[in-house]
């Protein structure tokens, strides 16, 4: 049986009990929510911090309530099952729902949290293996090796983003609020990503993901679309977020498309939501802003799939996405 | 095979006979215990004082051990055995012909996984650390990546008993003349197809506890679907004799032939016990089942098919080449099987088959789920749908036209008794609306057919011998409850339920009143066990002989007390009496004290041997069953032109079983059998990235694509029941047959919806969206492979068919006359 | 060879805990980094939960946590003191058994068994949300439970046949489901 290393394990009750646990015990301690992602990781010994800090327990991070401008909050400590079927979320923000709803398996969403989804550690064919299997290739640069296996004369880590809320929250323009030693700071979500497979967040490592405020979409359509081999289980290949504001007369007043699974960051196509503004979303306007969008994607020997497969894909799905918000 | 002995108002075997346990559908004796968490599992076992072992796998595909310095590792608190090769130098391998397989490597390592110490300790947590400890230091060599490589290297050798070079197994056969055949035909095909390895994935990890006690003797529980085998290799590998040595199969969390092989953990833990003189325990982490594999061999496949105007076969050539991995397993086996079944479905009057298998440095394959024959099943059943169209024929029809006759010899030899093809057929036309859908769907759904046939049981045991293949010993109790002895393993299919319905029937007594004892080799008959479809038929027979020798006993002293001929004694409704006079008889508790207070104890024992096969070549041995089962499949598929996903709604099937015995556990048998063969179809791959050192792809659950509930279809089932005169009350396989036609019923469904053929297992999007994108180009709608490796084949051993008179043997070519 | 030094791993420590599994109160000592597979199945002897991957990759270790279906090997043990666990030992009411456990029984729903716990357990979930699934909402619900024997559609009909009988409905299993059509 795979089991965890050794560690110990503390359960603060508040956020600021939490952030200052982690400010003492340093890098050697892991906050954990779900434990979904940081379990598995910890028993292939990707990750092996010597204290956990669950936060599990603090009621302060497990609310969804409305914000005063109208918009969602959402504690990061918030079950995918229970967003899933918050009246809230179901009512004003489904796309919320339609996403989470893809993550993994229903047990998984009983467990893995809003938050821990965004934090989601970035994967690779690479990296996503035992120690013993790791070993067979003499390791990777993400953890204790020095080479990236997916592009070998490359500097940096391919690492690939996989979470499914960050790409949707990112269309959204979602803000996350953040505490650590130094206080309280509130960033876009865009923000909270790095184009890089190992230094994937701006979060310090003391910093505690406390909530995310999602603005109202009042007059605005949004969708993700996802890419994986089984409707379960599985990791995106490829996720779409799309999000649009419409005005009166159809046309589209603002977009924001956004790729997952395919860098080590969500990727915000500028271009495809320039093309789509000021128009209605006609065939003609779609496939123009499916190409533009897929420009960028660099699919890598990272997920599952082809390479070349899953490059073909992006603007498929990029049509797709903006189809459905007509 | 068992002498029947006169039930009255049995007049043998047939469709309108009245059974009053088989043939109905009722839970399987272990059904409670499943599902109330009461089954124990290897895993499950715990003994006082018991340590738990750990393996340390090579991390290099092929590499010589230059030396291992345990001393570390031996000197962690907690530690109480290291073990190395030297520890366990004894060779082992299920086939006696490849007995090529170590403990733990002594010299060489040749896949990445490939154990080469190990550790029993007080816990896992301090065995896997131990791990660390151990030094090894290793001069790496070339390693062999792929079938081509293998040809391309012939040395170094992985194994010096290799056939030729780096070829582990070379067939050629010849049976009929081939080009006299294809001279008939008007039509000629010949298509090459891929078949990716795959893997049976059981949920349960392999474990195994042993326990060597003072008095000298060791016991092993080990969840393996061959405890006979397992017993063999172990008291070879411990140098015991076997009467010392005991193994018990537990309960298999599935097998689908994964567990079928003796394991290096197995021989390990038995090892550390005589070692430290404590219960060990081993459970192998997932990675590490998929580095003991034995799954489905990678292969590619050239078929040559020559046809009449009609669809007749007139000849066939076809040639295999299987990836084999690094050890040979029951590899010889499975190069003759992807040879073997072609001639079993349509008639083939003239055929040639050569097959390759090359040792890589991979995880060994072998059996999983229709060992052998799933491969070339879907190269020939494409093909067909091939040649159907390019002959205008409905490819339905064309099949049901060229059936193979029941009770014939084919031109391999193989006797073909019972054969229900041309009723399953039927009835997946009709039950999918075939005739009015099938090239009629709008583009992107489409309809495809495809049949199959699979043995019931190998006609041969691994190792030569005269013993039976098959035991049974019951056992009455004076308060009327019967227990039954056999050594065969349940792995969830059901077969410690079907010695209970079937002894229960021929005693006339309720299933609830039999105790089943199974694998173990101490305490059971031998049986060979849970592999090649074979434990109904032949555990069965077994039963039933044992069961009517009971019976007999019963029945004299029954008869004299009950004052009326024995041959008018019956035994039912848990009673035994008069057949003329119902109301004169005794309960069947009284009857075994009736003949216990005349005989003696009560009990006996039943045994089969399957027949022998007329074939009398080398290479005879594999493909010969007593009964040979027959599947037909029609696939339904929604495929996404823009992304090259296929979606299979729905699946019919029909199945010709023979007899069910249970007809609830062939429905269960027959859907399962089709999610794995769907699994195949779309998803599973067993892979290997050969530019990285040769490590697996993804030895995982979540990167290893098993179908969930939203990929499984829907399936359709009709069991057609045409009872086999060698089968138990008519039964036939039903375990592995059902899958084998699943492959290519997808795969010529894609050709029905989008007009492009994907010649390769499994049909992932990536390859239909290429076929299609090729189709658009105004290129060859298809894709698939297009060469095969330079193979040194050997000179042909030539047979003449039963049609041109042949006996059988083999002869040189110019003899023939 | 590797010259050094056997390093000192400090045995991991015990420490005392209390679980409430079926109802059942526990006092035991236990290896704190455990996960709550390990503790039900080694320190509680609760061997019917399974395990075939300890990654969240197979739903294989489903119990009931609070009622809601959570994979044990992704949960420290320690995590789940003083909560309500259910595993499979606890469905039955004393000798009479669930009516998804004796629906499983009678249409066949366990081939080798392996995965039957996770299942049940997460289909007593569900049955508990929703007393009249439909068949797509049940593959739903179960898709987080992977089968290698039976390819679920047995499952489905003993969890259609389970649900029907907890409505008071008198329900048998389907003909074609036990002898084909």
């Amino acid at each position: 049986m795979l089991r965890l290393p050794q560690c110990s394990a503390n359960f603060p009750r508040s956020i600021e009990e939490a952030v200052q646990l982690k400010g003492r015990l340093g890098s050697l301690s892991s906050y954990v929510a779900g434990g979904t992602d940081l379990y598995p990781n910890m028993k292939r010994r990707q990750q092996t911090p010597a204290h956990l800090i669950d936060v599990r327990g603090i009621r302060d991070l497990s609310s969804v309530e409305r914000s005063h401008s109208g918009g969602l909050i959402i504690g990061a400590g918030v079950t995918l099952s229970k967003l899933i079927h918050h009246p809230l979320v179901m009512e004003f923000w489904p796309v919320l729902a339609e996403a989470a709803r893809e993550i993994s398996t229903p047990i998984l969403q009983n467990m893995g949290t809003v938050g821990g989804n965004l934090l989601l550690d970035t994967r690779c064919n690479y990296y996503d293996q035992n120690y013993e299997w790791r070993k067979a290739i003499d390791f990777c640069m993400k953890k204790d090796g020095a080479i990236c296996w997916v592009a070998p004369s490359s500097p940096r880590c391919w690492a690939v983003q996989s979470s499914d809320l960050a790409p949707v929250m990112v269309a959204l323009d979602a803000r996350v609020r953040l505490r650590g030693v130094e206080g309280e700071r509130v960033i876009p979500v865009r923000t909270l990503y790095n184009d890089d497979g190992i230094q994937f967040l701006t979060k310090l490592p003391d910093e505690l993901l406390v909530s995310i405020e999602v603005p109202s979409l009042e007059g605005c359509r949004a969708t993700y679309k996802k890419l994986r081999r089984r409707g379960s289980f599985d990791f995106p290949v490829l996720g779409v977020a799309a999000w649009a504001q419409f005005s009166p007369d159809g046309t589209v007043g603002a977009a924001r498309v956004v790729l997952g699974a395919v860098g080590s960051f969500p990727k915000v196509s500028d271009e495809a939501a320039a093309l789509v503004q000021g128009q209605v979303l006609t065939e003609e306007v779609v496939d123009g802003a499916a190409r533009a969008a897929a420009r960028p994607a660099k699919p890598l020997d990272n997920t599952d799939f082809t390479i070349g497969w899953r490059k073909d894909m992006v603007p498929v799905f990029v049509r797709r996405a903006l189809s459905a918000l007509q | 095979m068992a002498t029947r002995r006169g039930i009255p108002g049995e007049t043998g075997q047939s469709k309108d006979k009245t059974f009053s346990v088989v043939g109905t559908a009722r839970p399987k004796v272990d059904a409670h215990a499943k599902c109330t968490g009461q089954t124990l599992y290897a895993d499950d076992l715990v003994l006082p004082r018991m340590l738990w072992a750990k393996l340390l796998r090579s991390p290099h595909p092929h590499a010589r051990i230059l030396a291992i310095d345990t001393s570390r590792a031996a000197a962690l608190p907690g530690v109480h055995a290291v073990l190395t090769g030297k520890d366990l130098p004894i060779q082992f391998g299920i086939l006696p012909v490849s007995q090529d397989e170590e403990a733990l490597c002594r010299e060489i390592v040749r896949f990445i996984g490939d154990p080469v110490a190990a550790v029993a300790a007080v816990d896992e947590d301090t065995a896997t650390m131990a791990l660390e400890l151990i030094d090894v230091r290793y001069e790496l060599l070339p390693p062999i990546r792929s079938v081509e490589d293998a040809a391309k290297h012939p040395s170094p050798q992985l194994h010096a008993y290799a056939d030729s070079g780096n070829f582990h197994k070379l067939v050629h056969l010849e049976f009929g003349e081939l080009a006299e055949g294809f001279a008939k035909a008007d039509l000629i095909r010949e298509d090459l197809c891929f078949y990716e390895g795959n893997t049976h994935l059981p949920m349960e990890q392999h474990a195994a506890v042993a326990h060597a006690t003072p008095d000298g003797k060791v016991t092993l529980w080990s969840s393996t679907q061959t405890p006979h085998y397992v017993h063999r290799a172990l008291s070879k590998v411990l140098e015991m004799p076997p009467s010392r040595v005991r193994v018990i199969a537990t309960p298999n969390g599935g097998g689908f032939g994964g567990k079928s092989d003796p394991f290096n953990h197995e021989m390990v833990v038995a090892k550390l016990s005589l070692v430290t003189g404590r219960p060990v325990k081993i459970c192998l982490t997932r990675e590490e089942v998929f580095y003991c594999h034995r799954g489905r061999h990678q292969a590619l496949m050239r078929i040559r098919t020559g046809v009449t105007r009609e669809g007749a076969i007139t000849a066939m050539d076809f040639e295999s080449y299987l990836d084999g991995g690094a050890y040979g397993s029951y590899g010889v086996a499975s190069t003759y099987y992807t040879g073997a079944l072609q001639t079993v479905t349509y008639d083939v009057p003239a055929y040639r088959f050569r097959g390759a298998r090359a040792f890589t440095n991979k995880p060994p394959c072998g059996p999983k789920r229709g060992h052998g024959t799933p491969q070339p099943r879907f190269a020939l059943e494409v093909q067909l749908d091939k040649i159907a169209e390019q002959l205008g024929l409905d490819p339905a029809d064309m099949r049901l036209q060229h059936l193979v006759k029941a009770n014939t010899v084919t031109a391999n030899y193989l006797k073909i008794g019972s054969m229900g093809l041309g009723p399953c057929i039927t009835k997946v036309v009709e039950g999918s609306g075939w005739k009015e859908r099938f090239r009629k769907l709008p583009y992107g759904r489409g309809l495809g057919i495809a049949c199959s046939s699979y043995i019931t049981g190998a006609g041969l045991p691994i190792y030569w011998n005269d013993m039976p293949h098959s035991g049974v010993q019951i056992k009455c109790d004076r308060g009327g409850g019967v227990t039954v002895f056999c050594g065969s393993s349940d792995i969830g299919q059901g077969s410690d339920s079907i010695l209970a319905y079937i002894v229960a029937e021929v005693l006339g007594i309720e299933p609830l009143d039999i105790r089943v004892v199974t694998s173990d080799t101490d305490l059971t008959p031998v049986d060979l066990g849970s592999y090649s479809s074979r434990v109904t038929l032949m555990t069965g027979q077994a039963a039933i002989q044992a069961a009517e020798r009971v019976r007999a006993m019963m029945s004299g002293p029954a008869a004299a007390k009950l004052d009326v001929p024995s041959d008018r004694i019956v035994f039912g409704e848990g009673r035994v009496f008069d057949a003329n006079v119902p109301e004169r008889g005794m309960s069947f508790a009284d009857a075994v004290v009736t003949a216990e207070s005349k005989l003696g104890t009560i009990g006996n024992v039943g045994s089969y041997t399957p027949p022998r096969s007329p074939g009398r070549y080398r290479g005879a041995g594999v493909g010969p069953s007593a009964a040979y089962s027959y599947s037909a499949c029609v696939a339904e598929v929604e495929v996404d032109p823009e992304t090259g996903f296929v979606k299979v709604p729905t699946i019919w099937i029909g199945h010709d079983v023979g007899q069910c015995i249970n007809p609830a556990l062939v429905m269960g048998q027959v859907e399962g059998g089709v999610y794995m063969g769907l699994g195949e179809a779309l998803m599973e791959e067993m892979a290997y990235r050969e530019n990285r050192n040769v490590v697996h792809k993804w030895p995982s659950m979540l990167e290893y694509k098993s179908p969930t509930t939203h990929e499984m279809c829907d399936v359709i089932t009709y069991l057609i029941e045409d009872p086999d005169p060698n089968g138990p009350f008519g039964g036939k396989e039903a375990g592995q047959g059902p899958l084998l036609p699943v492959m290519p019923a997808v795969a010529n469904a894609i050709y029905d919806a989008v007009g492009v053929r994907v010649d390769e297992v499994p049909l992932s999007p990536p390859k239909v969206l290429k076929a299609i994108q090729a189709k658009a180009a105004g290129k060859e709608p298809r894709f698939g492979p297009s060469s095969v490796p330079l193979v040194p084949w050997p000179e042909a051993t030539y047979v003449p068919t039963p049609a041109q008179g042949g006996d059988g043997k083999s002869r040189p070519r110019n003899t023939v006359g | 060879m590797n010259q050094e030094p056997v390093p000192l791993i400090p045995l991991a420590r015990k420490i005392p805990g209390e679980f409430t599994v079926n109802g059942e109160h526990f006092e035991i000592t236990y290896t704190g980094h455990k996960t709550l597979l390990e503790v039900l199945r080694e320190d509680l002897a609760l061997t019917g939960t399974k395990h075939g991957c300890e990654l969240g990759e197979c739903g294989t270790c489903t119990v009931l946590i609070q009622g809601e279906p959570q994979l044990s090997c992704l949960v420290l043990a320690q995590a789940c003191q003083h909560q309500d666990i259910l595993t499979v030992e606890g469905m039955a009411d004393g000798p009479a058994l669930h009516p998804l456990q004796i629906a499983f029984i009678e249409v066949g729903a366990a081939q080798c068994g392996y995965c039957t716990p996770g299942i049940l357990l997460t289909a007593k979930a569900l049955l508990h949300e929703n007393a009249r699934p439909s068949r797509q909402q049940i593959k739903d619900a179960l898709a987080g439970n992977l089968c290698r024997c039976t390819g679920y559609i047995k499952i489905y009909e003993a969890v259609e046949l389970a649900a029907a009988r907890m409505r008071g409905e008198h329900a048998e299993p389907l003909r074609e489901s036990l002898y084909g059509y």
